[in-house]
């Protein structure tokens, strides 16, 4: 039943550096690390939501000591990971529906609750986290979420956000970028793509329960992602992690391209990563080579409507004008970048 | 122990006394006293280790349950017409993850037009959700059939919904007994969980199944509820013997050995029927031979023992809440399959929706028409005909008709329909 870790010659980002001393290496980097989502799975390839649950999960797993519960929404994460009669979850794992996978987690936290009473404990050792894409999330699972939220229940809650419905065949969700393409946000008519002013910023919404933990994360940066994972297991309560995860095949970028997407991401401002405690900002990743938004969004199919013919300079100067917002928002640049 | 008791606390003394571990719910009418009721037991620590949660819809109510009873813990929830409507998805999520939880149905109507009282439209909503249904003809009945509920899911992994009549059942006081914590203890031994989320012995519940083994993990559902077909009136049976009462098994007879006319029913009706065929008979039994046949295992239907109970009759009548919008009873329909074949004279008689009182008076008048065989094979006891006419004539009139508030109260004569 167990798989044994495998270790893929990919690079030092995405082994955990090897070269470092063990106490500064990454989760991935341990063949001791629990491997939770094992290898056989059936995701795309360059898959940014594997790609982050696996060390999101990882990490978890350790900071646990491997005492660790999943309840997981309907979604492509789901649908890659159990074909029945098969599983690639090594961890005690549960998928009920699309909408409830925050108060599956809340279920579980308050059995373990009880079993530790009973035991004659404050907290159980065991740990809960719930996951979802960021359509179960952000729209169908929202109002159990903030329900999860405003009771404090003890759940880590992880957000895989792709930027759209990827398992049903990339249709819009409210965490999907104005002027993007989907399948119901077609590149047709004056303001192809997407709607500007519409969607939800839900680290912000989730800021705004006042939970004990916040935090945004992408697959670029998976040292941080750990770090942030390893965080949130240290504090109980409701804790919310939201992690931009590139999908290859729903922004129509080359499956090679995932990381590098996710830092443009962060280096634009258009993905601003922050942590937050009790609704306030306490730390913030530095944008290190700011570049414009252009440069995110031409390889992407998704956006190719913006660059075709005349093109749509508008649109994109109003995307840059909403990353330019990020980067004054969470002061995202050094005053001397700024002033650059 | 006896109490004068709300019908609401009767069971949230029961439920308690079952022992959960999580208890999760969203008010209702007329669910409210019985979750009011456990969450102060819960609060004032009588109930401990037990968690109590208060959730944003009963979408989440069932999604926790499903969570905490996948954990292991012996999970409660209860919910009432819209509310159980709103979970429906979880509702059959449940069942097919094969999750013994238990949940009370204080049974309502459902809108539209919005109406809080009691019939059986929102458990029969939920049908074919996998769910065992038992139905409380009383509050004795209702109280019981928990500590029973409990058993049988946890044995079985399956849910099991009790439904028991909003208000009529809810809000009334009556006489229980509330049995004693060590003879529940005794007659319900812990949860021991089949299938559960352990760090020791990790699984993955839930997995995504696809065409070549659905249909076998639904007949499983199925086969589950055939050998529920046995276990509930073992359970019955077994708890009659430790307490003394027969509440609960498939379904139970009154003066049926030589009735030619059988009315079936669920839920408290039951109670009124007994009345009502009493009065018919006479103190001289000298009245039409009429009996009554109470289903208090509604799904999985006891199809066996209706037809022994009903098959040496001469006609039937189905007495239900709930009807099938563009068919008829949905009781019916299940009873009928029940006597394929056997060539009875079948009734079909909808009443009580919304709350409508059924009284002595109309089911009197209803089955000295039945046994005379003159009733109507669908008939919607105290209906108002005229009202119904009137309206489809200005439906046929006007494009704009509508059921008017305005116009329903003129023709109910409830308002002055000239102006001085």
């Amino acid at each position: 039943m167990h798989q044994p870790v495998k270790f893929y010659q990919t690079g030092t980002f995405t082994v955990g550096n090897r070269l470092l001393a063990p106490e500064q290496r990454s989760v991935q980097a341990s063949t001791e690390r629990s491997n939770s989502l094992n290898s056989g799975h059936r995701a795309c390839q360059g898959c940014g939501e594997a790609l982050g649950a696996r060390y999101a999960v990882d990490a978890a797993m350790r900071a646990t000591g491997n005492q660790l519960i999943a309840a997981n929404a309907t979604g492509c994460l789901e649908v890659f990971s159990t074909p029945y009669p098969e599983t690639s979850w090594q961890l005690p794992w549960i998928h009920s529906l699309f909408g409830n996978a925050a108060a599956v987690g809340t279920g579980i936290a308050a059995a373990l609750k009880v079993k530790a009473i009973k035991a004659g404990a404050e907290h159980s050792p065991v740990r809960v986290i719930a996951q979802g894409g960021d359509g179960g999330t952000t729209d169908i699972g929202f109002g159990c979420l903030s329900g999860m939220f405003e009771r404090n229940d003890d759940v880590l809650y992880l957000c895989y956000d792709n930027e759209a419905y990827m398992n049903t065949g990339v249709q819009r969700s409210s965490a999907t970028p104005p002027a993007a393409r989907t399948a119901t946000t077609m590149a047709v008519g004056a303001h192809p793509g997407a709607e500007f002013g519409q969607g939800k910023n839900l680290p912000l919404i989730a800021m705004a329960h006042e939970i004990p933990y916040v935090a945004t994360a992408t697959v670029a940066d998976l040292r941080d992602l750990e770090a942030k994972v390893e965080k949130a297991m240290s504090i109980h309560g409701a804790r919310y992690l939201h992690i931009l995860v590139p999908c290859p095949l729903g922004w129509g970028a080359a499956s090679h391209d995932t990381i590098r997407l996710a830092r443009l991401a962060r280096e634009t401002g258009i993905f601003p990563v922050f942590e937050a405690e009790h609704g306030e900002v306490t730390a913030v990743t530095k944008i290190r080579r700011h570049v414009p938004v252009e440069e995110y969004l031409r390889p992407q199919k998704r956006f190719a409507h913006l660059f075709s013919g005349n093109g749509h300079p508008e649109t994109i100067a109003r995307i840059q004008a909403d990353a330019d917002r990020n980067i004054r928002r969470f002061k995202l640049l050094d005053e001397a970048q700024q002033e650059a | 122990m006896l109490k004068q008791i709300e019908g609401s606390q009767a069971v949230a003394q029961t439920v308690a006394l079952s022992r959960p571990e999580v208890i999760c719910a969203y008010p209702i009418s007329p669910q409210t006293h019985i979750v009011e009721g456990l969450g102060e037991l819960v609060k004032s620590g009588a109930l401990a280790p037990c968690e109590f949660i208060n959730v944003e819809s009963e979408f989440a109510a069932m999604s926790v349950a499903i969570g905490s009873s996948a954990a292991g813990a012996r999970t409660y929830t209860a919910t009432a017409s819209q509310g159980l409507l709103f979970m429906a998805e979880a509702v059959y999520n449940a069942s097919g993850l094969g999750l013994p939880i238990v949940m009370t149905v204080a049974n309502r109507a459902i809108g539209a037009p919005i109406n809080i009282w009691n019939d059986h439209s929102d458990s029969m909503s939920q049908r074919d959700c996998g769910w065992i249904q038992l139905f409380a003809a009383h509050n004795q009945e209702a109280a019981d059939l928990h500590i029973q509920a409990f058993k049988l899911a946890e044995e079985l992994s399956m849910p099991v919904m009790v439904c028991m009549d909003g208000f009529i059942l809810t809000h009334a006081v009556e006489r229980v007994d509330i049995p004693a914590q060590n003879e529940v203890d005794a007659f319900l031994p812990p949860y021991e969980p089949r299938q559960v989320l352990d760090v020791n012995e990790p699984v993955s519940i839930g997995a995504m199944v696809g065409p070549e083994a659905f249909m076998e993990v639904r007949y499983l559902a199925h086969a589950k509820q055939l050998m529920a077909l046995d276990r509930i009136p073992q359970i019955a049976a077994e708890f009659a013997e430790r307490f003394g009462r027969t509440t609960g098994g498939l379904v139970r007879g009154y003066r049926c050995q030589d009735a030619d006319t059988i009315v079936v029913a669920l839920g408290s009706v039951i109670g009124t029927l007994k009345d009502t065929v009493d009065e018919l008979r006479g103190p001289a039994d000298d009245g039409p031979r009429i009996g009554v046949l109470g289903i208090h295992s509604f799904r999985p239907f006891p199809l066996a023992a209706v037809r022994a109970a009903l098959e040496q009759a001469k006609r039937v009548v189905v007495l239900e809440k709930s009807f099938s919008v563009g068919l008829g009873g949905v009781v019916s329909t299940d009873v009928r399959l029940a006597l394929s074949g056997l060539g009875l004279q079948g009734y079909t008689v909808i009443a009580g929706l919304g709350g409508r009182a059924i009284t002595k008076a109309s089911l009197a008048r209803m089955l000295r028409e039945a046994v005379a065989d003159r009733l109507p094979p669908l008939t919607f006891l105290d209906l108002d005909e005229r009202i119904v006419k009137r309206q489809l004539e200005r439906e046929a009139a006007t494009r704009r008709s509508g059921p008017i508030a305005e116009n329903l109260l003129r023709d109910l004569g409830t308002v002055a329909s000239k102006v001085s």
